[in-house]
């Protein structure tokens, strides 16, 4: 069903079935040196930030909903520990490759995916997959914030008790954990038993940051998590990425050339569903080559 | 095979032409109009809402003559004795609702999840038509099929040449309860379709597994729903006749035993109220009265459900 269209040949080319499904399995040392391998044979992909361990790669990725051809030949990676944003006009594909990156896709009817996603080294649309863990360790903020309709509390504790955790005490150390990283403890506290509900609509966003957190993942995706917000939530929830920026890899999709600009290390633009360049943000919005992202960061279109 | 870059957008259109002045006489009459029909829908829901109003009253009026403890806590006793009471039927009726529940809502809830959440396919179609064919079917043919599947097989197994027919409430349940069915499952998939999209992948994007998420975020925040559906559904079969003469048929005597023919108080008011003595009659109201208010005190309870907030 994929097709391995990798372009650089010394990267792992072990068939299918070698690659461990469990990659938690992997020991972190195992896994520094292939990545430094993945590293050198990827120098010349993206000449950013320096030294990062690469977290995630999409390789000539192709996805058909039903006859539209909606990502054209994707190629892009991802370095750990640093914010890399998606822009590019409406329906140009972003949010389609983002939810590729944690198989949100399977869910839709006739959509198609080729090509090839790695996330530690590891296909995620390898058979033997499990696609529950591999969301507990791509988690996902989207665009409407979306609280369960239960308390503060619930919501929060929602992924680790699906993990299992059913002792009240380290729940209440995650809930608070997860809340004050996505600084919201301080607004909550109080109101654990609450409605999710009844929370502001930057309130709930970080709550779903808080909820998405409390998983532990290793990447953080985010479509634009801001898009329905006001301005002061918004920059709340822009301080929180750079916050969280130390410790999560974290890829998000943003309409507000700003806030790319202001949060991201790497920038990637898309058009018409395909990748026209990635490189970092610095280069991106001062310098960028291709002359449709200098159009479109200019505000000429979009 | 580079994208082109779309046309910038032209600059916006200078040519806006006022439309003409509506004329009075134009006015007039749609004003006319309105106000005529707006007449007539009042008119008709006010012919609508008269017969539930009469009925009630007239209900209330004779039923409140025979309330007293006694109507609750004694059965019924020969024609021409007066005192006595519905309790055996009251109690029938509870006990049958109770079964029908004990097989309506797990079937018609589950059911009705699995058509909103994995029935978009052609089984999904055949089990949607075959739920509305089952809901217009008359409910004496329910009561002729129960009565052939678990009436008639179980006293053939079981009596003596000539025993009487062996009813039971089991099979009076059986009956109400597939009445349930398709009232439960097309409310419960109508109400968990309303559930947004967002919520299950929200919950998926955490790593849940769709049965569980389906089972915890999409009935969570549906169950508002799903309970006035279910509370309906009761107060339908709660008044139910013809299931219940082939099925649990009736009784004089107060019965805990679902093995045995039980009352119920639709069929006790049927044949009180068609028997010559005035007492009975009588009771027949009292009867009638508190039928009434059960179906009408789960009615506010699903208008209340529905209110509720969903947490
Ligand atoms: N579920 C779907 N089925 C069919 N087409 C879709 C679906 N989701 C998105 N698309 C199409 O794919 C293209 C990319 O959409 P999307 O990724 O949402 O764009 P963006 O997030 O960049 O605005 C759009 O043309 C959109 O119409
Ligand atoms: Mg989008």
């Amino acid at each position: 069903m994929l097709v391995s269209t990798k372009p650089n040949s010394t990267q792992t080319e072990q068939p299918v079935a070698e690659i461990t499904p469990d990659a938690q399995s992997v020991t972190s040392s195992e896994r520094a040196v292939n990545q430094s391998v993945a590293i050198s044979a990827r120098a010349n992909a993206n000449s950013v930030p320096t030294n990062a361990v690469t977290k995630m790669t999409a390789a000539g990725v192709n996805l058909h909903y039903g006859p539209k051809h909606a990502l054209k030949n994707v190629s892009a990676t991802f370095p750990e520990k640093t914010i890399t944003a998606l822009i590019g006009p409406s329906g140009c594909g972003k949010s389609t490759f983002l939810r590729c990156l944690n198989r949100m896709n399977d869910l839709i009817d006739g959509c198609k995916i080729t090509g090839d996603i790695q996330l530690d080294e590891e296909n995620i649309y390898a058979r033997g997959v499990d696609v529950v863990q591999l969301r507990q360790r791509v988690g996902m903020v989207f665009q409407k914030p979306n609280p369960f309709p239960m308390t503060i509390w619930d919501n929060v504790a929602y992924g680790p008790r699906l993990r299992g955790i059913k002792n009240k005490n380290l729940l209440a150390e995650i809930v608070q954990e997860s809340l004050e990283g996505a600084a919201l403890w301080n607004e909550v506290k109080d109101d654990l038993k609450k409605s999710a509900l009844g929370l502001s609509g930057g309130q709930q966003q970080r709550l779903c940051i808080a909820r998405a957190l409390a998983t532990k993942p290793e990447v953080v995706l985010m479509d634009e998590p801001c898009s329905a917000l006001d301005p002061i939530s918004t920059l709340k929830i822009e301080e929180l990425m750079r916050e969280l920026r130390s410790q999560y890899t974290i890829i998000i999709v943003t309409h507000n050339m700003q806030q790319a600009a202001r949060c991201s290390d790497k920038t990637a633009f898309f058009l018409l569903g395909e990748l026209v360049e990635m490189d970092s943000s610095s280069k991106m919005f001062t310098d960028p080559s291709d002359k449709r992202t200098e159009d479109y960061i200019t505000g000429r279109f979009g | 095979m580079n994208p082109t870059l779309p046309a910038p957008s032209s600059a916006v259109s200078d040519r806006v032409r006022p439309l003409p002045p509506m004329s009075s006489s134009l006015m007039t009459k749609r004003r006319v109009s309105n106000n005529v029909m707006k007449g007539l829908c009042g008119l008709a829901t006010i012919l609508a809402i008269i017969p539930l109003f009469l009925v009630l009253y007239y209900v209330t009026i004779q039923g409140i003559k025979v309330m007293n403890p006694a109507f609750f806590t004694e059965v019924q006793r020969p024609a021409g004795d007066p005192g006595g009471g519905f309790k055996h039927a009251i109690v029938g009726t509870l006990m049958m609702v109770g079964l029908a529940s004990c097989i309506g809502l797990p079937v018609g809830i589950l059911g009705g999840i699995y058509l909103s959440e994995f029935g978009q396919n052609r089984f999904g179609f055949i089990v949607r038509f075959a739920t509305d064919v089952l809901n217009g079917i008359p409910s004496i043919i329910i009561g002729v099929f129960v009565y052939s599947i678990a009436v008639l097989p179980v006293s053939r197994a079981t009596r003596e040449w000539n025993d009487p027919i062996t009813f039971s409430a089991w099979a009076g349940g059986l009956a109400l309860g597939i009445m349930m069915i398709p009232t439960v499952m097309r409310t419960t998939e109508e109400i968990v379709r309303l559930v947004p999209q967002s919520l299950r992948e929200g919950a998926l994007a955490l790593g849940d597994t769709r049965w569980h998420s389906t089972l915890k975020i999409v009935l969570g925040a549906a169950k508002g729903g799903v309970i006035t559906g279910v509370l309906l559904a009761i107060a339908r079969i709660a008044g139910e006749t013809a299931p219940l003469l082939f099925t649990a048929a009736d009784s004089l005597y107060m019965n805990l035993n679902p093995s045995k023919q039980t009352a119920s108080l639709p069929v006790r008011i049927y044949l009180s109220a068609t028997s010559p003595d005035d007492h009975w009659n009588a009771l027949a109201w009292g009867g009638a009265f508190v039928l009434v208010a059960m179906i009408l005190i789960l009615s506010l309870l699903a208008r209340y459900a529905t209110r509720a907030r969903n947490v």
